[in-house]
């Protein structure tokens, strides 16, 4: 018996910014940034959106593509590292705004940008054991960057749901493996605004060393090479990391482009993969094979291996991310200050 | 606003629970005990039901001039919408610029922020609306 | 029943009065009153005060009691009654006092209207004025009072083509004839260009599309009408009354375009004294808002539904011309102490129907109407006054 994905749905707010746009204001050729970066725009919450709002947005695009009783849903898990509360769930929010309370557990994760994909292994967990029939994993951010750091050109903010199951699967998931080690590369000390980082120690160390070991211990558990997947997502803090890892992995653009968000979108953190596994299945077809790997900094990779099912087709016709996507709205640095609470108010 | 005061609106602020007369079957919102049009009758009949999240824009307003709590958002629209049941409500309208609102415009409901009970107090959620995409 | 009029009347300044306090201003108007009057403090029966929010604006309840010890009348431990109806308590008051001289309950009651709005701020006094809408529903969706009024004359737009020039006439007038009001908040003419330039409140509504916040005490002075002359040469009758009520949010009203209220209210005032708009001459009508002149007017009926904009901007409600509307200045150029409205209203249409109109004298003022509202018109009275035959 297998768990797997019953539907999906993402949300994306509809503001940006460019690179340039942030690096006339420091004094840098944000433009260049950008190009460095392999970041085009990154996505902007407006002041009334936090990952609670991102949440539900994407769990009732998820619901909306289906029949299925939210009361039917036990469990809801939302990874984030941006939670609005310190104290207080976003999962309850989100099984109120759902409609599938009170009968049900519920939780939030942290783990930087890997609390979603931890969030759909606990439920393939529940799911499998039969404590639950369906549960829903949320990966959702407004993650911010210190004004002026390099993490400003390419935090974002945007969220996807995932039902998982064991029922009308429009895609299986076959295997899922994990690597974890206390590595600090990028964390937030309790009562901070903006996160730390590493620098250059976030990339050998930190994000190529998990990703790359874990994904061979996805390939050797499902006996598979790049060359037997259609599609291939990889956490993107930018434009190039994914990119240099897909390739040493042997996987080519054709595999890549359409996980590759963080070009339009900037990082959406905990959204990360699964927005761009969102994209994926937009477009896929039955039989298709995708291979998504997910990374938190701290750190730890998440692997799946992912089969899509004729069942994709039944799903009902809806907005798909790139159609979410095209209608935005850029900012001047300003405004996107003032939507993102960098300026201090009075009272602040 | 206080909190347990917020939290008992809840399921009609997130969800549009409203209610339909088991007498004449209108639908109200927010939920009522007494059907304005049927009176006793309906007293003791009252359904609770979701409403759809459908509307048409009725009339409308650009607010400049608001409480310190929309500082962040102003200018925004604020409509009355008459939702496909019949029934109407009160809301922001979002994801559009607001010299772009016509009364008559299809809006359907989305899930914001309305507020917060100051700093240290708890976030306040609800629904607000844009137009219909498509 | 018994027939009611007024024998004296007496008003603060209005205005932004920032060394006055709430107490100061209560018992200004309120010797005033009794002054013009010629009556003694142990005449007095009862009192009942209109005040809207002293509790937000003041921190302070219970106002009646406070009104009733300042005015120097603890001992004589006299009945004494806080009315609410959002902006309309005052006129509400003056009903309560109507009712109570009518049935014979008392013989001689003080009407006293008073509000102290500027201590707390612009930006708090207006979350304050807007907690007469309906707060789960409205105001926690962003909501403000003005708003809902921009609501309402956006939907008047669309239906009947009123323009945003003919809702500025409305501020025009209202400051001309204001100009002639000495307690007037604002006693200076403005143009049409300035109206249409100001900055925007909610769209279509600016700065002077929206009636002041003010502070402001006024009062009056009722008995029964055949004892009237002992005191007062020339008493005016409060022939009728007509109150209504409406939904409480703006969105549950039948029409945005229309205050049913107001016409229910005014039907029954006009049924009860045996009268129809037309012989209405002078008529102070609740402009916090110009579109509310506009809407109060064919509400009222005194032009069609749909004409109040062209009727205004052709001149039709200015002194002196089809029906004089607002010659005091309106809540917008007297300004509008919340409580003190509708008892104010009264002291205008008094002095017109005395001949003490002075400079804004409406000749040969036989009949006059007041129009108070709550709220966005959840609340609706109408008093019918005419000269004691």
């Amino acid at each position: 018996m297998v768990a797997g994905i019953v539907s999906y749905g993402g949300y994306v707010p509809r503001y940006r910014i460019t690179p340039k746009e942030i690096g006339n204001v420091w004094g840098v050729d944000g433009e260049a940034m950008g190009k460095g970066l392999g970041i085009n725009a990154k996505s902007v919450p407006s002041p009334d959106e936090d990952v609670i709002t991102i949440s539900v947005e994407a769990a009732r695009a998820c619901l909306k593509k289906v029949d299925v009783a939210p009361t039917d849903i036990g469990a809801i898990y939302v990874g984030s590292e941006s939670h609005p509360y310190a104290v207080k769930p976003t999962a309850t929010v989100v099984a109120e705004a759902i409609g599938s309370t009170p009968v049900m557990t519920a939780a939030d994760f942290e783990f930087a940008c890997k609390a979603g994909t931890a969030a759909i292994q606990t439920c393939m967990g529940l799911t499998l054991s039969d404590m639950i029939k369906y549960g829903m994993a949320v990966g959702s951010d407004t993650s911010q960057g210190a004004p002026g750091d390099a993490l400003e050109y390419s935090a974002s903010a945007g969220g996807a749901a995932l039902l998982i199951g064991k029922e009308n699967l429009i895609a299986e998931i076959n295997h899922t493996a994990s690597y974890t080690t206390d590595t600090p590369d990028f964390w937030r000390r309790e009562g901070q605004q903006y996160p730390s980082h590493g620098g250059r120690f976030t990339g050998e160390p930190a994000y190529f060393k998990h990703v790359m070991s874990c994904a061979k211990l996805l390939m050797d558990k499902a006996g598979s090479k790049s060359e037997d997947y259609n599609y291939a997502v990889f956490h993107q803090p930018n434009g190039k990391f994914p990119v240099k890892v897909g390739r040493t992995l042997g996987f080519d653009d054709k595999q890549l482009d359409a996980g590759l968000l963080v070009r339009s979108i900037g990082n959406t953190y905990s959204g990360a993969v699964l927005l761009g596994l969102c994209s994926i299945l937009d477009r896929a077809v039955p039989g298709d094979r995708i291979f998504m790997i997910g990374y938190g900094s701290g750190a730890g990779s998440d692997a799946f291996d992912i089969t899509v099912t004729s069942n994709i087709k039944k799903l009902k016709p809806a907005e798909t991310i790139e159609e979410m996507t095209r209608d935005a709205k850029f900012l001047d640095y300003g405004t996107y200050a003032k939507f993102r609470g960098k300026i201090r108010m009075r009272g602040d | 606003m206080a909190t347990p005061r917020f939290w008992r609106e809840i399921p009609s602020r997130y969800n549009l629970l409203g209610t339909k007369c088991g007498s004449c079957g209108t639908l109200d919102f927010p939920p009522r005990a007494v059907c304005p049009k049927c009176g006793r009758k309906s007293v003791g009949k009252m359904q609770k039901q979701k409403l759809s999240g459908l509307g048409t824009i009725v009339s409308y307003t650009v607010v400049h001039d608001a409480p310190s709590s929309f500082d962040l958002l102003k200018p925004y629209v604020l409509a009355v919408i008459e939702l496909k049941e019949g029934a109407r409500l009160t809301s922001q309208i979002i994801n559009v610029e607001p010299g772009d609102v016509k009364i008559g415009m299809q809006v359907e409901v989305a899930f914001r922020r309305l507020g917060q009970e100051g700093e240290a107090g708890i976030l306040q959620y609800g629904y607000k609306f844009k137009p219909v995409t498509g | 029943m018994r027939r009611v009029a007024i024998i004296g009347v007496g008003e603060t300044q209005f205005g932004e009065l920032w060394d006055r306090s709430f107490r100061d201003l209560g018992i200004e108007a309120g010797l005033k009153a009794i002054e013009d009057a010629h009556i003694r403090a142990e005449d007095i029966d009862a009192l009942y005060v209109g005040n809207m929010s002293a509790g937000k604006f003041i921190d302070q309840e219970h106002v009646s009691a406070i009104v009733a010890d300042y005015a120097g009348l603890a001992d004589s431990h006299l009945p004494t009654t806080r009315v609410e109806g959002g902006g309309a308590c005052g006129a509400l008051a003056l009903l309560q006092a109507y009712a109570a001289i009518a049935s014979g309950l008392h013989d001689i009651v003080v009407v006293g209207g008073a509000e102290k709005m500027t201590d707390v701020g612009e930006v708090k006094a207006a979350e304050i004025l807007s907690a007469t809408a309906d707060q789960e529903w409205e105001s926690v969706f962003g909501a403000t009072f003005p708003a809902l009024y921009a609501i309402m004359a956006r939907r008047h737009m669309y239906d009947y083509g009123t323009t945003r020039e003919q809702l500025a006439a409305v501020a025009v007038k209202n400051h001309r004839h204001g100009a002639l009001n000495p307690v007037a908040q604002y006693q200076k003419e403005i143009t049409l260009e300035t109206v249409l330039n100001a900055g925007m409140v909610a769209d279509p509504l600016g700065v002077f599309d929206c009636a002041p916040l003010s502070d402001g005490a006024a009062a009056i002075v009722m008995c029964a009408a055949d004892r009237a002359r002992k005191f007062c040469e020339t008493p005016i009758e409060l022939v009728a009354s007509g109150q209504a009520s409406d939904t409480i949010a703006l969105h549950d009203r039948r029409d945005l375009a229309t205050m049913d209220a107001t016409v229910v209210a005014g039907k029954r005032a006009f049924h009860r004294a045996g009268l129809t708009p037309a012989d209405v001459d002078v008529a102070e009508v609740h402009d916090n808002f110009t579109i509310t002149e506009i809407m109060a007017i064919e509400d009222l009926r005194f032009v069609k539904k749909g004409q109040g904009g062209p009727a205004t901007e052709q001149g039709e409600t200015a002194l002196n011309s089809k029906i004089s509307v607002n010659t005091s200045g309106g809540l917008k150029a007297r300004g509008q102490p919340l409580g003190a409205t509708g008892v104010a209203q009264a002291i205008e249409i008094v002095r017109q129907l005395r001949g003490e109109g002075g400079k804004r004298q409406v000749t040969d003022a036989e009949i006059g109407l007041t129009h108070t509202l709550g709220g966005t018109g959840a609340t609706a009275v109408v008093h019918i006054f005419r000269r004691v035959s």
